[in-house]
């Protein structure tokens, strides 16, 4: 690993400030992504800012019926609060999908929205990347790309996001909070990331050293009707082939609201506009499911070794709202 | 090492700190926002860092870029904690810290400054092995023993995790909070999924953390 600077900021203020004047500033939460990355010579900083003692360790109800999550929350204790197990059944469960004990205890809710991609390529500084080394080319496109993206992607990067946090906080609406030298402002979590385009190297709409203070979830919670499905190698300590989070508000039998955004398909969390304007109207049957499964997969471009996304992602979204519409 | 506390007592007083530093943590935020402290600041050539390791006071010089891992095991002769993947993929290098289970592999030693770290050196009390211990020996729960520190220790803060009602991946129903968990086997083959074992040694790891956890 290459040497660094190391300071641990105590106020936000102060924290933004450091990273914008230092030389190849990054913040450090939690450490999980960013130390391995490190480790393998993909992140090289110059300094880290460590932002886990800034006072942004509180969940907190807001006045119009939402819930605040600060960014240095860990990922166990968001996964565990009362106020998300009751409120936002779906982000708990999403939560307990990814990664281990061990990890959830250290990484940060603002951290996981900031995750690297899991692409081989990515990680092996011996192979091109445009993510890693802009205009080097993308060595996935005609490698092993089983676990690459089918949607949104383009000629220059077919990497995924490997976070289950972020796919949840995409089908509630979830808004960033960030700090920048220029104050702060609030990023819709569907705007938050990017996809890949012709600068995959930029994969959020974060501006150079604004720190993430807080994610916000709306009073609409879906608690009761919503459901998180993770398709994986293994059956547990993987990152999604495909992840579904489902949500419905459903009243008379007749589906009023849908949420439906997928993992381990696309660049950024992926949701799917198609699908939920399929089930919206409709009553929640089967067929309803089966129809916005298929309207989900229509634009999705497969490559030589991940076509079988196409078909799990399909399943896994029947399943997921017939699970959904199941319960409460 | 030279201190002879009672492990007992030290027990205790391990899980007053934990405590004590868990309610504190709870109040960091509103003391941070009235009195702000100053940075610390550490270059890249190294500096003084404290750490409490099983209850003792260590200071180390070293760079910012040493994980915790290698302060344990290089600096401090704590060889308990195995360094297996270095990636966070394996968990042999299992510590807790403030009672929580980490991968001490992926931790900076500067971000552990205050923070109390129990190690596999820690665990037992004097001569007498905790219960997760001698139910690992009893139930066979390793071969060649080189991520049994990390199964241990990850063990360990499961029984907590679980008397906390803290909820895992295959929890039945994530949004009652109020009724006991039940901690069947999917429980706990889940809960230690962060500890790869390449004898396969599963069935007796799983065996004994039954049997602690009263499952």
């Amino acid at each position: 690993m290459k040497s660094f600077d190391y300071i641990r900021a105590a106020v936000p203020d102060e924290a933004v400030s450091l990273a914008s004047t230092l030389p190849a500033a990054k913040y450090l939460g939690g450490g999980t992504n960013l130390l391995d990355l490190m480790k393998e010579g993909v992140e090289q900083p110059d300094n880290l800012v460590d932002v886990t003692r800034l006072a942004l360790s509180e969940i907190t109800e807001l006045p119009n019926g939402g819930v605040r999550i600060g960014a240095m929350v860990s990922n166990t204790e968001t996964a565990n609060h009362p106020l998300i197990r009751q409120r936002y059944p779906l982000l708990s469960q999403a939560f307990l999908a990814g990664a281990t004990p061990q990890l959830r205890n250290m990484a940060t809710v603002g951290g996981n929205l900031l995750q690297r991609t899991r692409c081989y390529y990515f990680t092996d500084t011996n192979m091109p990347c445009n993510k890693r080394d802009p205009g080097a080319g993308c060595s996935a496109l005609e490698g092993f790309n089983r676990i690459h993206a089918i949607l949104g992607a383009s000629e220059d990067c077919i990497a995924t996001h490997p976070s289950d946090m972020c796919v949840a906080l995409a089908a509630l609406d979830a808004t960033v909070r960030v700090q920048g030298v220029d104050g702060e402002r609030k990023i819709a979590m569907v705007d938050f990331h990017r996809l890949p385009g012709n600068t995959p190297q930029i994969e959020t709409a974060l501006q150079p050293n604004e720190l993430i203070t807080a994610v916000d979830l709306p009073a609409q919670s879906f608690a009761g009707r919503s459901y998180y499905l993770k398709a994986r190698d293994r059956n547990s300590y993987a990152f999604a082939l495909v992840s579904v989070a489902a949500a419905l508000e459903v009243d008379n039998n007749i589906i009023q609201q849908a949420r439906i955004a997928l993992g381990g398909v696309a660049h950024k969390p992926w949701r799917s506009a198609e699908a939920e304007s399929v089930l919206v109207g409709s009553a929640p049957t089967l067929e309803a499911f089966e129809q916005a499964a298929t309207a989900a997969f229509v634009n999705a471009k497969t490559y030589e070794h991940n076509a079988f996304k196409v078909e799990l992602g399909q399943r896994a979204i029947v399943r997921a709202l017939s699970t959904a519409a199941q319960e409460a | 090492m030279h201190i002879k506390i009672k492990r007992r007592r030290f027990g205790q007083l391990a899980l007053l700190t934990t405590l004590l530093t868990f309610i504190s943590s709870r109040f960091k935020a509103a003391i941070g926002q009235t009195s702000p402290s100053q940075p610390v600041k550490m270059s890249a050539q190294g500096a003084s860092v404290s750490l409490n390791i099983n209850g003792v006071e260590q200071t180390v010089d070293i760079e910012p870029r040493v994980t915790l891992l290698d302060v344990l095991r290089e600096r401090l002769g704590l060889t308990g904690a195995k360094k297996g993947c270095n990636h966070g993929q394996c968990g042999a290098c299992t510590v807790l810290a403030d009672g929580r289970r980490i991968n001490a592999c992926l931790a900076l030693a500067a971000q552990y400054e205050g923070v109390a770290i129990t190690t596999i050196e820690g665990i037992a009390d004097g001569e007498e092995l905790h219960p997760m211990q001698t139910a690992f020996i009893n139930h066979d729960g390793f071969q060649c023993g080189f991520c049994t520190s990390g199964q241990i220790c990850s063990a360990v803060a499961l029984l907590d995790e679980v008397a906390a009602g803290e909820a895992s991946a295959v929890t039945d129903n994530i949004m009652e909070i109020e009724e006991p968990l039940v901690i069947n086997d999917a429980e706990i083959r889940e809960r230690m999924s962060g500890n790869l074992c390449r004898c396969g040694a599963y069935p007796g790891i799983l065996a004994a953390v039954k049997e602690v956890q009263g499952a």
